[in-house]
């Protein structure tokens, strides 16, 4: 039989139990969590040093892997003017960093019905006007921790180009950075979503057989070999499925 | 970047790479693939399953002397927050027609059709932001039948011998006849598939699939679909009521046994709320953050298992609650991203899991839990894996032949996520291979259900991961995605139907003192208090120092300092 293996940890996130080696190994730095300094381990993302200092997150954090934006942060490291802006699960402390998550933006997104809006400049115009408000100062790129071109799919959007839209925003996690520290105080990643879906909706081939397999599904073409299947016993299925061929 | 030791090895990869890039370009398999007798061989013995110490009898409730997981029986045996005396049903809350607890793919979905199929109106109630769920974080795709090489029975063939022949045959032809559909609803909605040039969809293989019909968006799958879905949900307050970090904690029923609702618990504000509802949908999805037999998971914040403790306590039985799915690729270096989800389709798309020596030893798309196994035999038996700084091991998955394969630029394309993900640590993806190990990552089994998604406690519904039966002991990839869609469309039909016509009579948390005495009658004695809500990965030496108050022996007297039991903590004589 298999021991626990050394991929395993005892309950422990991968950020906390490398903190605990950490601490043995005495390399810890300091941060300050919302102005107050903790001791934590130099290899710890923010959001494993948060937990570390023995914060309960309920807001600010969500899938920890870097999909969801719950978890917007923004810091400032020692002897620099900049505010820089990260997700709490996927950046590193540094030593002196003082930090504050952001869990949530405040914004209004647009209610809309999809069957009425047209995949074109209108739908901006009509749902997310303050687009028209972007002066092009490149902060809203700047502030993306996916490092997208941010600015780039806001003018695209003023263009009406709603394919660029979807190509450039493709990735965004509407963790909602750029959408605060925007002077011209644009929503862009709702705005991103909507033209994502306008894409989806519109501005696709469709598959034709897609169509054709609903179709058949719905006229009962495959009934006969489902019952069939399921009569089986296990024997008989088992024989069946690894007979099957391969694409 | 990698350590310096693993230089050799990495150049042994290397040095294999030709050879293996030829392969990859033929035909036939890679690798030998397995065949029963050889697959049962490897579960046996090396699925963290089949360790003596994975699965105890659980003693109180409908599946009382069934051997669950260890850590789900834990679970199950636990003490509610609440006995019926404190919870006052007179004068309810909120009243609604269906209440929803949960707010990833499945909630949303039977939201979105309870209201367009039946204008019926809902209220999601979920523990953290809408869409903070497992369905968020499905990167590599949703198995569908519609190329024409496929068929809809194809599909069910390879799900069923995927999930060893134990899965409940009407929940796999629901799933596999309804999945063409699905794709055209989420299209509808503006999910953007990846599509060929004519318009047809882009597929792809996973673990076990006989047929290309791995659907994607780019490795966003599920991020695209979740905020599709949630965009829409937004788009209806009128008839959907979201309530957000207010997570059910137990289920209200009425005098003749349906359901009839739940108690909400809003974790900002500690109060708990009664909401009223003729019918109930769990869609709450998995338990990854249990970290069954220590693993590290790819699930989400709120992963804990919620609804399966709910609906046990009321009555509702439970289904292939022995069996946890390992993904074969989480990652084991860096160790800040250990037990990240890499996806499988990195394996469809042509990556290899090779050993130290640069040599393939398993098929790269066999079923997850006979990859994982094959990994894990890779490591412990062969001695063949290679070990981080950190003391983890780990295998090879030979990334850079995907562009090898479809050309320079693809692999930034397709997998933008993967890239980021590594790159951050300064790890090219399409230079270097991964490191990784199997990962927590799915609830195979759970509460039983019907193709209506009904349990035996009427009123009751429950769709995703948080339902048992549909995938057997064994999920294939791709079928969460399309179970979510399926499921949640199939719940938010039947449950509304069911809701236009259910007459509630009084209303009742008995069921949670009942439950009280048989834990009591069969001597459990536990500190564990449930739902958990949340974990805590707060040090052993904070936590103490959190729960002095209490004399370190409570669980703590606000729902948030409950915690998964913890040995310095137990009073005497807790396990």
């Amino acid at each position: 039989m298999v021991n626990a293996p050394a991929g395993a940890s005892s309950g422990l996130s991968s950020s906390q139990k490398d903190a605990q080696q950490d601490k043995a190994a005495e390399s810890l730095i300091t941060v300050y969590i919302m102005g107050k300094a903790y001791e934590v381990p130099a290899k710890a993302t923010i959001m494993g040093a948060i937990e570390y200092a023995g914060h309960q997150i309920i807001r600010g954090a969500g899938c920890r892997e870097g999909y969801c934006g719950a978890c917007a942060t923004i810091y400032r490291l020692p002897g620099d003017y900049k505010i820089r802006t990260g997700l709490a699960c996927m950046t590193m402390v540094e030593d002196g960093m003082t930090l504050a998550q952001i869990p949530s933006v405040p914004a209004e997104k647009a209610i809309y019905d999809i069957e009425k809006l047209k995949p074109d400049v209108t739908a901006i115009q009509q749902m997310y006007p303050t687009v028209f408000r972007c002066v092009a100062c490149g902060t809203c790129t700047k502030s993306c921790p996916q490092g997208l071109q941010v600015m780039d799919y806001v003018q695209a959007a003023k263009r009406g180009d709603i394919a660029s839209v979807m190509d450039l925003s493709f990735d965004c996690v509407v963790c909602g950075l750029c959408m605060l520290r925007c002077p011209a105080e644009i929503t862009q990643p709702l705005m991103g979503i909507m033209a994502k879906r306008l894409y989806g909706r519109y501005l696709r081939k469709d598959s034709p057989e897609l169509a054709e397999r609903v179709k058949a599904v719905e006229d009962g073409v495959y009934e006969a070999e489902y019952a069939e299947m399921m009569s089986m016993d296990r024997e008989a299925l088992t024989k069946r499925y690894y007979a099957r061929d391969s694409e | 970047m990698y350590p310096d030791y693993m230089a050799e090895s990495l150049r042994k990869v290397e040095q294999t790479r030709p050879k293996r890039l030829e392969l990859a370009r033929k035909s036939e398999p890679v690798y030998p693939l397995m065949n029963a007798e050889e697959r049962q061989k490897v579960l046996e013995g090396f699925h963290p399953d089949y360790e003596p110490s994975a699965r105890r009898a659980v003693c109180v409730g409908p599946n009382k002397g069934e051997k669950l997981t260890t850590e789900v029986s834990d679970l199950l045996e636990s003490h509610s927050w609440l006995t019926s005396e404190q919870v006052d049903l007179s004068k309810p809350d909120i009243e609604t027609d269906v209440l929803i607890i949960g707010g990833g793919g499945a909630g949303c979905n039977a939201a979105l059709i309870a209201m367009r199929e039946h204008g019926v109106k809902s209220v999601i109630a979920t523990k953290l932001r809408m869409g903070d769920a497992n369905t968020m974080m499905s990167q590599g795709g949703m198995q569908a039948a519609v190329s024409r090489t496929d068929s809809p029975t194809r599909h069910y063939l390879d799900a069923i011998g995927g999930g060893h022949f134990e899965n409940k045959p009407e929940l796999v032809k629901a799933l596999t006849e309804d999945g063409p559909a699905v794709v055209k609803w989420l299209e509808e909605l503006g999910v953007v598939w990846d599509k060929e040039e004519d318009g047809s969809m882009k597929v792809m293989h996973g673990g076990g699939t006989s047929r290309k019909r791995m659907m994607s968006c780019r490795d966003y799958t599920g991020a695209m679909i979740m905020r599709t879905l949630m965009d829409e949900v937004r788009n209806h307050p009128d008839m959907i009521t979201v309530k957000e970090f207010m997570p059910a904690v137990e289920l209200i029923m009425d005098s003749e046994g349906k359901c009839a609702g739940a108690v909400l618990y809003n974790m900002d504000s500690e109060e708990f709320f009664t909401v009223k509802a003729k019918s109930t949908i769990i869609a709450t999805g998995g338990y990854g953050r249990l970290h069954i037999r220590g693993y590290d998971t790819t699930n989400h914040y709120g992963a804990t298992g919620d609804g399966l403790v709910m609906a046990y306590r009321a009555g509702a039985k439970l289904m292939y609650m022995d069996s946890v799915q390992y993904h074969p690729t989480g990652v084991s270096f860096p160790e800040q991203i250990a037990g990240f989800l890499v996806t499988e389709a990195i394996r469809g798309a042509g990556g290899q899991p090779l050993n130290k020596d640069g040599e393939l030893f398993v098929f790269p798309r066999e079923p997850r839990d006979i990859e994982a196994s094959a990994i894990i035999r890779e490591c412990v038996q062969n001695g063949n894996g290679i070990t981080t700084p950190s003391g983890r091991v780990g295998v090879w998955l030979d990334s850079p032949l995907i562009d090898m394969l479809h050309g320079e630029g693809y692999t930034e394309r397709h997998f933008p996520a993967m890239y980021r993900q590594f790159i951050r640590y300064g790890i090219d993806i399409t230079k270097l291979p991964m490191l990784i190990y199997p990962s927590l990552h799915y609830q195979n089994g759970g509460i039983e259900i019907n193709e209506k998604c009904e349990t035996d406690i009427p009123g009751l519904y429950v769709a995703g991961e948080a339902s048992g039966g549909l995938h057997g002991r064994n999920r294939l990839m791709g079928n969460s995605v399309l179970d979510y869609n399926v499921f949640g469309i199939r719940a938010g039909r039947y449950a509304s139907e069911y809701a236009k016509k259910a007459k509630l009579g009084k209303l009742s948390v008995a069921h949670l003192d009942a439950y009280e005495k048989q834990l009591k009658d069969a001597n459990v004695k536990t500190d564990l208090v449930t739902p958990i809500l949340l974990p805590s990965y707060a040090p052993k030496d904070v936590k103490k120092r959190q729960l002095v108050r209490g004399g370190n022996t409570l669980p703590g007297s606000s729902v948030l300092q409950n915690r998964l039991h913890d040995d310095a903590f137990s009073p005497a004589g807790a396990k």
